[in-house]
Order: C-alpha cells, then sequence, then structure tokens
C-alpha cells in the first residue's frame, strides 16, 4: 500500500497557505492605509481554493514562449482590486475598518484550518501507534 | 512561509507611521518659532509615503508584500504669519517678526493619525506572531 503525506493533509495543508498568503495580501492593505494612490488588493478565497484543488479553470500555456501569466499555479490566487465604498482623494481605496473585519475573519479561519492539520496529523501518530 | 513578509511590510509602514510622529512633534515644538524674515522663518514639514515600486509597476495580479517607502519630507508652502513686534530681538527694520506656518490643529489630526495607523500595524503585527507560533506548536 502506498501512503502519501501529501494526499493525507490534502485541503487544510491548501487551506493554510492561501490563509496565510491572504495575511499577507490584507497586512499590505493596512500598512498602506496612508499611502496616495495605494489601490487595496484581495483575492477570492473560494476560487483560490478551487484552483489549488484542480477544479478551477485557468489560463493555460500550450507553447514554451508563452508568458505564463501570474495567479494561474495551483497555489497562486488571482490578485484583484477592491472596489471601495467612499475612496479617499487621494487616490488611496484602503478602508482601514473593512480590511481589520477581513484580516481578523482570516485570522480566525487560518486556527480553523491548523486546528484540522492537527487533529488530522495527531490521527496519524495514533495510526502509526498502533494504539 | 509568507507570513514572515507580514513583518517587513508592517515593519516599514511602523517605520513610516514613525517618522511621521518625529515631523509632527517637530512642527508642534516650532509652532511658536519666530524668524526676521518669511524665508526663515519655520514651514511646516510632512512626508510623502509611497508604495514600493514593485507593486506599482505590476498587474493586480502580482505577488503580495508591499512596504511604504519615504519619498522625502516636504515643506508646507503655506504663508508665513507677520507679526508687528517692534520691541522683540528679531524684528526687522518695519517691526515685523515672521511666525512659522505651522497649524497647530492639522498637527494634532496628524498626530491621531500616525498613532492610529501605528497601532493598526502592531496588531497586525502580533496577529500574525500568534499565528506563526501556533503553527510551530502544529501537531504537538
Amino acid at each position: 500500500m502506498s501512503f502519501s503525506l501529501d494526499k493525507s493533509f490534502g485541503i487544510p495543508a491548501a487551506a493554510l497557505q492561501l490563509r496565510s498568503q491572504r495575511a499577507n495580501v490584507l497586512a499590505d492593505n493596512l500598512a498602506n492605509a496612508d499611502t496616495p494612490n495605494y489601490k487595496a488588493r484581495d483575492f477570492d478565497f473560494k476560487v483560490a481554493m478551487r484552483q489549488a484543488q484542480g477544479a478551477q479553470q485557468t489560463v493555460v500555456r500550450t507553447h514554451a514562449q508563452h508568458i505564463q501569466p501570474p495567479g494561474s499555479g495551483p497555489l497562486e490566487p488571482q490578485l484583484q482590486y477592491r472596489v471601495p465604498m467612499n475612496a479617499a482623494l487621494d487616490g488611496n481605496t484602503v478602508e482601514t475598518q473593512a480590511e481589520q473585519a477581513k484580516f481578523a475573519e482570516n485570522t480566525v479561519h487560518y486556527q480553523a484550518a491548523l486546528t484540522f492539520l492537527g487533529s488530522r496529523i495527531n490521527g496519524l501518530i495514533g495510526a502509526l501507534k498502533g494504539e | 512561509m509568507s507570513l514572515f513578509k507580514v513583518f517587513d511590510v508592517s515593519g516599514s509602514a511602523m517605520t513610516a507611521q514613525s517618522l511621521r510622529l518625529n515631523l509632527t512633534a517637530s512642527n508642534l515644538a516650532n509652532a511658536e518659532t519666530m524668524a526676521a524674515s518669511p524665508e526663515e522663518a519655520y514651514k511646516a514639514r510632512q512626508p510623502v509615503f509611497a508604495a514600493a515600486l514593485k507593486q506599482a509597476q505590476g498587474a493586480p495580479g502580482g505577488e503580495a508584500g508591499t512596504p511604504v517607502q519615504v519619498k522625502g519630507v516636504v515643506e508646507s508652502q503655506a504663508p508665513t504669519e507677520a507679526l508687528h513686534m517692534p520691541g522683540h530681538p528679531l524684528a526687522d527694520a518695519n517691526g515685523y517678526v515672521y511666525r512659522s506656518n505651522v497649524n497647530p490643529i492639522e498637527e494634532m489630526v496628524n498626530m491621531i493619525s500616525a498613532q492610529r495607523s501605528f497601532q493598526n500595524n502592531v496588531e497586525v503585527m502580533n496577529t500574525s506572531k500568534e499565528l506563526l507560533l501556533q503553527t510551530l506548536r502544529l501537531g504537538s
């Protein structure tokens, strides 16, 4: 019987990676809350998750000299600009309170994925020990 | 681990905000500074923030990780106020001294804004640190 660690970690591992990437993007937005002309960015987690599982159609490179567009790999979510509720006069579209809410939500989801992954690891250890 | 990049980004934002706070402190301290001519009078200083070039060039699909850059410090072009104080040691031939063009209300607003932004970035950093520590403890 072949055994793949990658497969047994499955969805929680991919979710964890995507959640940490999203935390990064949201941290970018919060850091640049006072930067003129900065445009807030984010990605659609649902789409990125489907992409990670190979269920989402993406642009495929059919020739060696084609340029691979960003956001077409399995764990490369496509970043998009956020549509602001009311943009600032200096061209900044970061709405701090909205970004904070999204960051908090993302943190909770990260911890959830962490818990799932942890229990999966514990299950595997249990199976290996034969307890 | 892409969560480590959060420290760079939030750190750069904290540096930028503390510079802004520094300039605000210098402006408020010099709000009542007098000078002998309008050219010599203290001018309010403000930092210019910019997103690091990496993002400005790329499409939205580019990678995350956009630190804040301080492009420079600009002096306010607001007119300086001339006060008629013949007894002042710095008064010119007509008895005028020139006060700095600092607007204390603007500076107070700037101070609060810088403080809040700094706090935001500290929170983001703390949360990321917690998440990283929890990840390290994974499976134990």
